[in-house]
């Protein structure tokens, strides 16, 4: 197929959360010098205004949906449900960010044109059709999560994380891209639809390469979804990342590499599902369990939702499992739900643990609840969440998920997972049993009453996970309609 | 709008707007509570007055599509048993708070707003007439109780909280593993839908299928009971949670394990129930005898009520498993006396713990002498408890034993140890703490009853009276509910499963 790079006016408009991101998180640059002085708070609401504009930008270009391109991108709802996700997460980042900036006397132009630029590879990763621009968004996205993750450069743990992640992240790149080349070589094509159909036609190409091109991707997609075994990094990455930061990587890139794995093995690889399935559930069963049990065993909050952050990419992976349409909206609502939960209680770790992040310990939240109660409110909602207590967007999610397994006969599956979920319930009581039960420490002693701004990044993540949990249908009737991903 | 509604939006509407009450007030947070919780008693009485006593199908229906995909509706409705655990719940509420008053001085706001929340779960729990909404409010009950016992209990408590919550979370994953299940055979969660399938033959299970699902909703149900082995959380958590906590647990919180039972189990598979009702009942006669010994040598009072609770509750499980109409009247007739009775003794050992600061009977005796009234209110509920003739528990115990006779005589002879048992663990204790010398410890701090605890413990021994007196009051719904699960539990089953049916139904008044 010859492929036309003139660009219509159609491909500008499929292409433009993109276009917004990159054209402020530039302009963010430059304004660098001339903001600076007067006003750092100038540059979060910039990164909010760009964030928004893009969201606009991303329902905008699904008014009409199609390819763009010639065939290396497509907008459809699928597309579209993870921009609006990875831009959302982008904002709920920003909300939290300001005060701790201010804290960490940190500068801010550059992180928010970081933080740009990483969400525009996240959607460009959520529209992507084809291997290559996969690729291409998933190092944009990477390369800035990378330097965020060390942003804090006086701070011997942000730099540990930032090399880590960097080393092992390029390591498991490289495995992505072998993968892509060995389809390449296989198949002849790069472009999803193409795969597929040169898959499931007659005269398809031998099955041992493509299992393996298929194994090496799964690699590295199971690397940026923390997915175990591959999940080696996370804890660490979590742990000493700045906060807001450890929150953005659990959700944005997380919701971006969900998006492409779902779009390469449900579109690419759907007609060879039979060859990746023991794969896919070995992975979820072992995240689940390595995260949950790992967890429980943890003093650091930070590092124990880093645990808790590959057992609930293992729930995501029971959902692959399924492999329907049911698991690929179930996955879809659950990332959606994760999200808001699990900034949310990263944004009260970022805000208790001081100055230098100096408090991250289970017992530095001795006493939340009668210091902050209304942050103490708000963590309860996001714990209760994440242990999957009903009314919560994170029951419905995992509702749905088990759901859907249940659906495609994975009876085993189910239980392991629920079972898994009661073990979780643990480590997540264990933080409220510390906020309610037990007498405040020095470390909530010493911190500040919330600013307006900051309680703004407590109430939108709360309010997100009570919707879910009470009107899911919104979200999960158009996680539905676009879950058949063009097959 | 709908009366059944009312009653459970009452306590979700307080328990928010209890959130805005500044944490400097805290007597408004008590006024508001008790108001509240009032007016959903006064509601349900509405309830009650209007609930057609000759009809045995569900009364009061509401049915609105909540989620579309799967299809899952708010369906509520009440039928003569769950009306009665309603009932029970927003009477025994207001009663807590009133217990409360003094004894929770400390975050005070919080204390009263999760006690209005578990209102709010435990009666949705008996009104879902969806699994998935049932489900829904199991789980939610939990979170309320959790905390009741993890910030305002005794120096365990939080063990105590998190063994609690654990426990019961282990079993309701299961649960849930079994409603989706029934949801992809039957596609429906809703109840009635699927028991008419069941009826009309459109929806079978294979017995290992049928076996599987029916424990995986009776372990659920048998931890909350809690059923021998399986209780091993409640010493722990009612010894450990503020009285209000206790009685809310005792009274409200371990029927929702035995109305499961009964509402969900045996309807639903009736074949895995029967074959299964003779181990579940040698269980049941083992918890009556262990529970009874065990709380005969218990140096501290709650945990002997505790553990009194544990060989009541046989009773009702015993009553459930008889598969007679006349033990299953009974069973559900147990369940409220025990509501009532360990309620009112529970509340009281909390009225001797806010003068003594004391559960040790050893740190008590001769209160009767300092404290007449306390100790002639106690005596009453003593009594019931032991099943005196004329008091509530007294007929309910006699019904689960008839009906047990009717099924298999060996296990009522083996279960009647356990109400000789009570009668001495009761009165062992009600001799220790009450009479003998007056410690001087004792004589300092007991006042007797205040205007306040007399107003708490006076309905709760009206009721003892009422029930005991006169129980066609209350049975005749009951009857016309437990009938209705009776010819349930008769359909789609087999020959070969050893139905006595003549036997069933010729008892049955």
């Amino acid at each position: 197929m010859p492929v036309n790079f003139g660009a219509t006016s159609a491909d500008l408009i499929r292409f433009l959360p993109e276009i917004i991101l990159t054209v402020m998180g530039t302009a963010l640059m430059v304004l660098d010098p001339v903001l600076h002085k007067r006003a750092s708070f100038a540059f979060g609401h910039l990164s909010l205004f760009a964030l928004a504009a893009a969201m606009v930008g991303a329902v905008y270009a699904n008014t009409n949906p199609g390819t763009a391109f010639g065939g290396m991108l497509v907008v459809d709802g699928f597309a579209t449900y993870f921009r609006v996700l990875v831009l959302a997460v982008g904002i709920l980042t920003v909300l939290p960010s300001y005060s701790f900036l201010g804290r960490q006397q940190a500068e801010t132009s550059e992180y928010h044109a970081l933080l740009l630029f990483s969400i525009a590879g996240q959607c460009m990763m959520a529209a992507a059709n084809d291997l290559i621009i996969v690729f291409i968004g998933l190092e944009i996205s990477s390369i800035s999560s990378y330097i965020l993750a060390g942003y804090l450069r006086d701070d011997k743990r942000s730099n540990e994380a930032a090399l880590k992640y960097f080393l092992l992240g390029s390591f498991a790149t490289a495995f992505f891209l072998y993968g892509v080349a060995i389809t390449y070589g296989t198949v002849g094509t790069v472009n999803l639809t193409d795969l597929r159909a040169a898959l499931s036609g007659t005269d398809a190409p031998p099955l041992g390469f493509v299992t393996l091109a298929a194994a090496l991707m799964f690699v590295g997609l199971g690397f940026k979804v923390s997915a175990a075994p591959f999940q080696i990094w996370a804890p660490d990455v979590y742990q000493g990342a700045p906060t807001p930061i450890s929150a953005f990587l659990s959700a944005g890139p997380k919701a971006a590499a969900f998006a492409v794995f779902l779009r390469i093995f449900m579109t690419g690889f759907g007609p060879i599902d039979a060859a990746w399935q023991p794969l896919v559930w070995i992975a979820a069963l072992l995240s689940m369990t390595i995260g949950n049990f790992a967890a429980l065993l943890q003093t650091n909050v930070k590092r124990m939702l880093g645990y808790s952050s590959i057992a609930h990419a293992g729930y995501v992976l029971v959902a692959l499992t399924a492999q329907s349409d049911t698991g690929t909206a179930a996955a879809m609502f659950y990332l959606a739900a994760y999200a808001f939960m699990n900034i949310g209680a990263f944004a009260v770790v970022s805000w208790v643990s001081g100055p230098g992040e100096k408090y991250q310990t289970l017992d530095d939240l001795a006493g939340l609840g009668r210091k902050q109660p209304m942050m103490a409110a708000m963590l309860t909602i996001f714990l209760l969440s994440l242990i999957g207590v009903p009314l919560t967007g994170g029951f419905f999610g995992k509702f749905y998920i088990f759901k859907a397994a249940m659906d495609s006969h994975l009876v085993w599956l189910s239980v392991l997972g629920l079972l898994n979920s009661a073990v979780a319930a643990y480590y997540y009581l264990r933080v409220l049993v510390m906020v309610y039960m037990h007498e405040p420490g020095d470390a909530v002693n010493e911190t500040k009453p919330l600013t307006a701004g900051f309680r703004l990044a407590l109430i939108v993540p709360a309010l997100g996970t009570l919707f879910l949990g009470i009107f899911p249908t919104w979200v999960l009737d158009f996680a539905g309609k676009s879950a058949t991903l063009g097959k | 709008m709908n009366l059944l509604t009312l009653v459970l939006i009452l306590p979700m509407v307080g328990f928010l707007a209890s959130l805005t009450i500044p944490r400097r007030f805290p007597q408004n947070s008590r006024a508001w509570a008790l108001a509240v919780s009032l007016a959903t008693f006064a509601q349900s009485l509405i309830l009650l007055s209007q609930f057609d006593r000759n009809a045995p199908g569900d009364q009061f229906t509401v049915d609105i599509p909540w989620i579309s995909t799967p299809d899952i509706h708010f369906h509520v409705a009440v039928d003569g048993i769950s009306l009665w655990l309603i009932l029970l719940s927003t009477f025994l509420t207001p009663i807590c708070v009133l217990i409360s008053w003094k004894y929770v001085q400390d975050r005070v706001k919080e204390f009263f707003a999760f006690l209005l929340l578990l209102e709010f779960g435990l009666v949705g729990v008996f009104m879902a007439q969806d699994l998935f909404l049932f489900y829904v409010f199991w789980e939610v009950s939990l979170v309320p109780m959790y905390f009741l016992i993890g910030i305002w209990g005794h120096s365990r408590r939080i063990y105590a909280a998190v063994k609690f919550f654990l426990y019961t979370m282990a079993g309701s994953v299961l649960m849930l593993v079994a409603i989706i299940y029934l949801y992809n055979r039957a596609g429906s969660f809703s109840y009635a839908v699927i028991l008419d399938m069941l009826a009309s033959g459109k929806l079978t299970f294979a017995p290992a299928e049928q076996m599987l699902l029916f424990l995986a909703f009776f372990v659920a149900f048998a931890i909350k009971v809690p059923l021998f082995p399986l209780h091993t959380w409640l010493p722990d958590a009612h010894v450990e949670a503020p009285t209000a906590g206790s009685v809310m647990l005792a009274s409200v919180m371990l029927k929702m394990g035995t109305f499961g039972i009964l509402h969900y189990c045996l309807p639903l598979f009736p074949v895995a129930a029967r074959r299964c009702a003779p181990w579940i009942a040698i269980l049941a006669i083992i918890g009556i005898i262990y529970g009874a010994l065990v709380a005969m040598v218990q140096p501290n009072m709650k945990k002997l009520v505790a553990y009194s609770s544990v060989s009541h509750l046989g009773f009702v499980v015993l009553g459930i498993f008889s598969f007679t109409q006349i033990g299953m009247d009974g069973a559900v007739y147990q369940m409220l006396n025990h509501g009532i009775t360990t309620g009112a003794l529970f509340a009281l050992v909390g009225f001797l713990y806010e003068r003594r600061h004391s559960l040790e009977i050893a740190d008590y005796g001769g209160v009767a002498t300092v404290a007449p009234w306390l100790s002639t209110t106690f005596l009453v509920a003593t009594l019931a408890s032991i099943g005196l003739p004329l008091l509530n528990n007294f007929v309910g115990e006699f019904l689960v034993l008839q009906g047990t006779a009717i099924a298999n005589f060996s296990w009522a002879a083996w279960a009647s140890i356990g109400v000789i048992l009570s009668a001495c663990y009761m009165l062992w204790m009600y001799q220790r703490v009450f009479y003998g010398v007056t410690v001087a410890e004792v004589k300092k701090h007991m006042p007797d009853l205040s205007l306040r605890e007399w107003a708490a413990i006076v309905p709760l021994i009206v009721m003892m009276v009422w029930m005991g007196v006169y129980s066609q009051s209350f049975l005749p719904p009951v009857s016309k509910a437990t009938a209705r699960v009776l010819e349930q539990t008769h359909i789609n089953v087999p020959e070969r499963v050893d139905l006595r049916r003549n036997v069933e139904v010729a008892h049955a008044r």
